[in-house]
């Protein structure tokens, strides 16, 4: 089949659905590849380069879409694109179903199959690698740092210079998502300090991986919404939210903001006020300018400078790293075409029934099966307390929690009753004996409880040599003084005393022996 | 030397053994603790040579004896492999265990040791000689056959007699029964009776005990009898009135208790349970529920695509289990190792504590193959780490790492603490077959879609993995 890549035409998109080096293992696929004429030229990829790949390089974006079986783009497509898409062709790239429903209307009129690359069910950790939107937002959240960089007007590390000292910048980013993260490692790289928030507490790790500080809102609520994203907070917990950044605008020169909910508006974090309470000189980058802006002066597509602080609302982000996005958005769809032709001979196959594919196929031969039903998640299964009890014991004294306090009593108890009886008929002597049993049991435990695991097999050995100590029983036997006039069967008690001094003997020097030789072997 | 000289060792003795002990905590440690016991062992032996309890004609006798046990003990220590460590510890405990009958008959017939004791002294005397005796008798036979099991030349599957139960209460009862008729005799040779049908009764009840336990209890067991070797040591002591055989006694009872419950817990399993027997043995444990056959299907890969995996790897995890032991494979794990880690892999071994016969069996053959125990990680240690692990290579272990354990509450594996190697990005399991482990369960593991097979003698796999990865 033959894949075509159109030359991208809304207005700022420099991105191209795939790359030389992409197109190469498409080839070894088994397809075919169209490159329209121009296709790369603003992510600087010339149609030479193309062309050495193995592609075929045609002209115009009728020709290209009338001979392609399958055709990749970036951006979603627009009326006319649509247009001259072939009858019961393939489309994949970005469509956005839910807020293009007029689109999804006109592609199943043209019978086609179309595969929203956005509608990718994320929670598939097969499905990472075909992740644009993550890619994507990862490339977006570097170029953010960068923008606000650029404006920005002091550096981002401290520096103590001849000329003075310069303190380094403070960066706080709202939203740990993808191009939060990418935004935080970037700002961090750069040297800057970076705080984070993000409504999902399981992300703080995450953020302090990368190099920053994660801030707590402090209220208790979880924030995770499924499939990686945050659900819309109750508003206690936006009230508390609210006072967070209030203080942290007062107190940061950069806020790079990247909260998103899905199919809402983006939520509105930096209002007016906050903005005013910012330091003169500082920047917000407004990473969810396209929907709607995460900043209350945000002007979606332009830098604006308000109250002093400069607000940067670019929705394309993507394209001013163009040659990057491009090369990963390619890589993304390569994965995908891989998991489409499994049998690898440049045939596809929408395989309805696997999970990721049928998300992500919104319209089937002209039917819209979007939205798809909710993948099968993998049945986590509910783990026995039992086990969680036992798994955590620490390696220690005694190893796991206190015995409840009936148990412990009872122990007590019967150790008590024990007691009485020995007390009660045992003669003084053996008393003695007992009191010295007792607390070498004791001993013994403490003691053993601190051997390494490790050294479990040396334990046994040398307890093992130690317990020939059993030897003493049988030399005081072999010929104690004898008290006069006593008959004593010598010769019996001689044999039995030597034959255990023989045996223990074994033990005493072959147990040494063998643990001597165990723990040499132990080395860093 | 005098008697209170002699104590005053004795004391200095036991402080030695309780460093010994306590200097295992650490590799670096161990070393000098193990010389302590030794030094420790010299003291005790040569106070009571040249103590007031030993007159010099005895001396050539305990020379002899000394000299004959020390060097099969010496050639023992020597000879043994590493992976024969159970087998030879189990076959040291039998020692005790005779020597303490030995020790425990020769006192009873000896007058001397009765001499000037009141009846209750006399009373409490005898119940010492005798209860010795019997933990002795049981040590002795329970430990061989536990080294018959271990060395193979008994078969691995617990012996179920019908009754078996019933058996052992019997024989119980008989053994007290004989006790009060022994604490009642008038002669010694009236006594001897008594003493001798116990004796057999505990040999008995001592093979039973050990026959009815699966192959998969064995660490339990080993470390069951290295208790009761202790034991049969404290009795002595209090037969003889020897404060350092009971300290000693009670060091080591205590510490051989500890390993089995530590044992027990790392199966999740009633120590009761397994001494009553009859569970690991492949015998058909109960299939859990209908649904017992997994889905999924298994793949298998060969030695080249493991070593292409492996250095593709940044992390990698090993998990050794008896068929490393049984195959002999750890000094190619050792080969393979020292590769992934010169080439900047980080290598690291995750040890179950049942894994293998006897308590840190694995420990031993990876520090004999010169692993350094650094990377050399307990369960608990490196449980968390596999999400973040790349290959996880399961070596000749499989209940250990069964998923079933977490996942299937009707497993009879069910809450045991397994090693999670199926959430690493990939795990293989290196086995001879699809056969079930000892605990006779399925493991759902082979059909995991991260999971991959690799068939064959581990030795014989590992080889051909170290040369793909050399080439």
């Amino acid at each position: 089949m033959r894949i075509g890549i159109p030359a991208e035409t809304s207005a700022g998109e420099k991105r191209v659905a795939t790359v030389p080096d992409v197109v190469e293992k498409l080839i070894k696929l088994g397809f075919a590849v169209s490159v329209q004429s121009g296709a790369g030229d603003v992510a600087n990829f010339s149609d030479d380069t193309y062309r050495a790949a193995g592609a075929t390089v045609v002209e115009g974006a009728a020709k290209l879409w009338a001979e392609s079986d399958i055709v990749f783009k970036v951006s979603v497509p627009t009326q006319e694109e649509v247009g001259l898409m072939r009858e019961g062709g393939h489309l994949v790239g970005f469509i956005w179903p839910a807020q293009n429903p007029e689109l999804m209307q006109q592609l199943a009129a043209k019978k086609a199959t179309v595969l929203a690359i956005d509608c990718l069910p994320r929670i598939l950790s097969r499905a990472q690698k075909m992740d644009a939107l993550s890619s994507q937002a990862g490339v977006a959240g570097y170029r953010a740092v960068i923008e606000a960089a650029n404006v920005f007007g002091r550096f981002f590390n401290g520096q103590i210079t001849a000329a003075g000292k310069v303190p380094p910048a403070k960066v706080f980013i709202a939203g740990a998502g993808v191009a939060g993260l990418a935004a935080i490692g970037t700002a961090a790289g750069l040297g800057a300090i970076v705080r984070a928030n993000d409504t999902r507490a399981e992300v703080a790790d995450q953020v302090k991986s990368l190099g920053g500080e994660f801030v707590k809102v402090e209220y208790e609520e979880e924030g995770g919404g499924g499939g990686g994203y945050a659900k819309v907070m109750s508003e206690g917990f936006q009230q508390a939210q609210r006072e967070m950044y209030a203080k942290q605008a007062k107190e940061v020169d950069i806020i790079i903001t990247t909260a998103l909910i899905p199919g809402k508006p983006a939520p509105r974090l930096i209002t007016a006020e906050m903005v005013m309470s910012m330091k003169p000189g500082s920047v917000i980058v407004d990473m969810a300018a396209e929907r709607g802006g995460n900043c209350e002066l945000t002007e979606p597509g332009q830098a604006v400078v308000k109250h002093g602080v400069t607000i940067v609302g670019y929705t394309d982000l993507n394209s001013r790293l163009a040659k990057q996005s491009s090369a990963l958005y390619a890589t993304n769809l390569f994965r995908l075409t891989e998991e489409l032709c499994k049998t690898k001979d440049g045939i596809i196959n929408v395989n309805m029934e696997d999970d990721a594919i049928r998300g992500l196929t919104v319209i089937k031969d002209g039917v819209v099966t979007w939205p798809a039903p909710a993948p099968k998640l993998p049945a986590v299964p509910a783990k026995p307390a039992a086990t969680k009890a036992i798994a955590a014991p620490a390696h220690g004294h005694g190893g796991s929690a206190p015995a409840s306090a009936g148990k412990t009593a009872a122990i007590f108890g019967v150790a008590a009753l024990l007691f009485l009886l020995v007390g009660a008929y045992a003669p003084a002597e053996f008393l003695g004996h007992f009191t010295v049993f007792v607390l070498a049991c004791f001993v013994g435990y403490m003691v053993v409880w601190n051997v390494t695991p490790a050294l479990h097999t040396p334990l046994m050995s040398v307890t093992n040599a130690i317990s020939s100590i059993i030897a003493i029983g049988a030399l005081v036997q072999i010929a104690p003084p004898m008290a006069p006039g006593l008959s004593r069967p010598d010769e019996w008690i001689r044999g039995l005393a030597v034959a255990g001094i023989a045996l223990t003997a074994v033990n005493m020097f072959g147990g040494f022996a063998v643990t001597r030789r165990m723990l040499s072997m132990f080395r860093k | 030397m005098s008697a209170s000289l002699a104590t005053v060792a004795y004391i200095g003795a036991i402080i030695l053994f309780i460093l010994s002990l306590g200097g295992l905590s650490s590799p670096e440690s161990s070393r000098r603790g193990n010389l302590y016991g030794m030094i420790g062992m010299t003291i005790a032996v040569l106070a009571t040579v040249f103590g007031p309890r030993v007159t010099m004609a005895g001396i050539p006798w305990i020379i002899g004896a000394m000299v004959v046990g020390g060097s099969i003990g010496l050639y023992a220590a020597r000879k043994v492999q590493m992976t024969q460590m159970p087998e030879l510890v189990a076959l040291m405990h039998s020692l005790v265990g005779l020597a303490a009958c030995l020790v425990g008959f020769a006192n009873y017939i000896d007058p001397m040791a009765a001499l000037n004791l009141s009846s209750a002294e006399k009373a409490i005397h005898e119940i010492e000689v005798y209860v010795g005796i019997l933990i002795g008798a049981v040590t002795f036979s329970g430990s061989l056959i536990a080294f018959g099991k271990l060395s193979g030349k008994i078969g691995g599957k617990p012996l179920l007699l019908p009754g078996r139960h019933f058996l052992n209460l019997i024989g119980l009862l008989v053994v007290i029964a004989f006790g009060y008729q022994f604490l009642h005799a008038e002669t010694i040779s009236a006594g001897m009776i008594a003493l001798v049908v116990m004796t057999v009764i505990a040999l008995l009840f001592g093979i039973h005990m050990v026959m009815a336990i699966g192959g998969a209890d064995m660490p339990v067991v080993v470390s069951m009898l290295n208790s009761y070797s202790g034991w049969a040591a404290a009795a002595t002591g209090f037969m003889l009135n020897n404060d350092l055989l009971i300290v000693t006694g009670a060091l080591v009872g205590s510490s051989g208790a500890i390993l089995s419950y530590i044992m027990c817990r790392a199966m999740n399993r009633n120590f009761i349970s397994v001494i009553a027997g009859g569970f690991g043995g492949g015998a058909p444990a109960k299939k859990s529920g209908g649904d017992a056959q997994p889905e999924g299907e298994v793949v298998a890969i060969n030695a080249a695509e493991t070593a292409e995996l492996l250095r593709e790897a940044k992390n990698v995890i090993i998990v050794p289990g008896y068929g490393m032991a049984v195959a002999q494979a750890q000094h190619t794990v050792y080969e393979i190792t020292k590769l992934l880690r010169e080439k900047g892999v980080d290598v690291r071994f995750g040890i179950h504590p049942v894994a293998g016969r006897m308590p840190g069996h694995m420990n031993v053959l990876l520090a004999e193959a010169r692993v350094p125990y650094d990377i050399v990680m307990e369960m608990d240690e490196l449980n968390g780490d596999f999400p973040d692990t790349d290959v996880a290579i399961v070596i000749g272990a499989n209940d250990i790492v069964n998923p079933a354990a977490q996942e299937d509450p009707t497993s009879p594996i069910a809450g045991m603490p397994v090693l999670e190697v199926w959430k690493a990005k990939t795990s293989i399991m290196m086995k001879r077959s699809m056969a079930t482990g000892y605990a006779g369960v399925d493991n759902p593991l082979f059909y995991k879609e991260n999971n991959r097979m690799l068939f064959g003698d581990a030795k014989k796999m590992l080889d051909e993995v170290l040369a793909a990865l050399k080439s």
